[in-house]
């Protein structure tokens, strides 16, 4: 770390007047920049005092968008959780033809843009795609419903458990697990008492990262979704259709959850970082899992 | 020797290739169909006709500028968190990821009260004729939010690391520190730094959530291509959807390409020692 020792020469950048400056400057940009949405949010929603504000959160399309949130998320973050294990799984306790393609396409959705994500789901489900008029004629509703909604989900947050899994479990290579099966372990009971226990942080980090962009996504869900009020309407479509309807202070009362989501999550971030997920164990934080050579025992 | 094989890659690789099948590849498949469905010479309209060539110009200035702010602001903020004792410092290490977990929407209509005409900013600004709020300049500012934690947690790591040997190396071959910083440090962060950018550039082509509320949306002026595609959709001109979407599928494609050849080159660095 770069605190300086007694005795340590000064490093580039010590002189106290070029750190100060360079601190205030950063801490004031960050005040502008990262810290006042927060405190926006927070003032417009209490603006018209305490008892509009518990209101506006207990008003009925507010609660049945709530519920909303909660459900997409109850059924698109397990599934995706037991994505990113069978992948992490797949990719670094095997060998196969096309195992580095792989780990690439379980990135892509990082890559592509929420709206081109919905689009592309109008051309599976909508009336005009490849399955829209047999899903109509057996009157199965996708799009516009909640199936829609959680696969689009599901899509945007593909890679979030998958890659703090895969650099991890790369990382601690395959011996353990085949020492388990050979001492007669099955598959199940191996992952379980040999696997889990050294990635569970990570996978937890995973989790919650991917249950924070669940409940907050905005752009693929609102072009699959249909804003239909009280029934199709996360709390982020709740959040656009208030403000577009002039109700600010509601809408900032319903962004106000989001954001209070937002700090739990990073407080989890930091508490899970603590025990070595995430950016502590792996050299960059927005990396794509690139699979390491055996990386040395500090 | 052959090395024991464990159980479960049908199951694991089976799911997975479903999930990636059903879930990712099988919508951008059929909208790559859809878009191959048009034939040329219409897809070429569609996608080459003015208000889609304005909203590709706004959307790649837009991200250059913000990434470019990102790049200055991002470098500051990673090289004050690794190498001052200050203060604060732990909770603004934590704040870095406050875009990652904001959701876009929300993001969207704080960055709109703070710098719209009546905002806390917004207001400081105007009098001296700056306006935010409906023109590029909020785009910018949405877009840099969104994507500031990029070029931070790609370069923190390598500052880290930095060897301080390397620097009083240059020390007592009597650099100051100015020279010390470009010719040695910025040399030593480069290919991190080229991974932020891209992630971040990336990143700032696809954004739509936080831009939509600040931008203004005034086709030719203040209209990303994602909310074009997105307008064409709600006017059920699905063709002209699914080409604009194609472009930027394109676009997140080469992106993705330059991305992982970056990091590449940038874990490569990192690991080198």
């Amino acid at each position: 770390m770069a605190r300086r020792q007694p005795g340590q020469p000064r490093r580039v950048g010590d002189s106290p007047a070029f750190k100060w400056s360079l601190i205030v400057f950063v801490v004031v940009t960050s005040l502008i920049v990262i810290v006042s949405p927060l405190v926006v949010i927070a003032t417009e929603a209490l603006g018209r005092g305490l008892p509009a504000y518990f209101a506006a959160i207990a008003e009925p399309d507010m609660v049945s968008a709530v519920t909303l949130t909660v459900v997409v998320a109850l059924i698109a973050v397990p599934i995706n959780t037991l994505f990113g294990i069978a992948a992490a799984w797949a990719v670094t306790k095997f060998d196969f033809p096309g195992r580095r393609l792989l780990i690439i396409v379980i990135d892509i959705p990082f890559s592509v843009s929420p709206i081109v994500a919905g689009v592309s789901y109008l051309f599976v489900y909508g009336l005009q795609g490849l399955f829209g008029p047999t899903l109509q004629s057996a009157d199965i509703k996708i799009l516009f419903a909640l199936p829609g909604i959680v696969m689009a989900s599901m899509f945007v947050t593909a890679p979030f458990v998958a890659r703090e899994l895969i650099p991890l479990m790369q990382a601690q290579g395959r011996d353990l697990e085949e020492a388990a099966t050979s001492l007669g372990a099955s598959g199940f009971r191996t992952f379980m008492s040999v696997t889990l226990p050294n990635v569970r942080w990570a996978m937890l980090y995973g989790i919650i990262l991917c249950n924070a962009r669940v409940m907050g996504e905005f752009g693929a869900v609102s072009v699959v979704s249909g804003n239909i009020r009280g029934e199709t309407n996360t709390l982020p479509l709740h959040v656009e259709l208030l403000y577009h309807d002039y109700q600010t202070a509601a809408s900032f009362a319903a962004a106000s959850i989001l954001a209070f989501l937002a700090v739990l999550t990073l407080i989890a971030k930091v508490w899970l970082e603590r025990q070595g997920a995430g950016r502590a164990g792996r050299p960059s934080l927005s990396g794509p899992p690139v699979p390491a050579p055996v990386m040395e025992k500090a | 020797m052959a090395r024991r094989v464990l159980p479960g890659l049908p199951l694991a690789l089976g799911f997975t290739l479903l999930y990636l099948a059903l879930i990712v590849l099988l919508p951008l498949g059929a909208l790559v169909f859809k878009a191959a469905s048009l034939g040329p010479e219409d897809y070429w309209r569609i996608i080459s006709s003015p208000r889609a060539v304005a909203s590709y110009r706004v959307t790649v200035f837009c991200a250059a500028v913000a990434t470019a702010f990102n790049l200055v602001f991002g470098l500051a903020l990673a090289w004050v968190l690794t190498r001052y004792r200050f203060p604060g410092r732990r909770l603004l290490d934590a704040l870095v990821d406050l875009p990652f977990a904001l959701p876009t929407a929300v993001a969207g209509i704080s960055l709109t009260a703070l710098f719209g005409q009546n905002g806390w900013f917004g207001g400081a600004l105007a009098p001296f004729g700056i306006k935010v709020a409906y023109t590029q300049l909020g785009i910018m500012i949405a877009m840099a939010f969104t994507s500031l934690p990029f070029i931070v947690r790609t370069v923190q790591p390598v500052l880290e690391d930095l060897d301080p040997s390397i620097e009083e190396a240059a020390q007592s071959l009597g650099g100051s520190d100015w020279t010390i910083m470009r010719k040695v440090i910025l040399p030593l962060l480069t290919p991190a730094l080229l991974a932020g950018i891209s992630l971040s550039f990336a990143r700032c082509l696809g954004e739509f959530g936080a831009i939509i509320f600040i931008a203004g949306n005034q086709p030719m002026r203040t209209e990303i291509t994602a909310l074009l595609a997105f307008i064409r959709l709600e006017e059920y001109d699905l063709p002209a959807a699914a080409a604009i979407a194609s472009v930027m599928l394109i676009a997140a494609f080469v992106m993705l390409a330059v991305t992982n050849a970056m990091q590449a080159r940038a874990l490569r660095y990192t690991r080198r020692d």
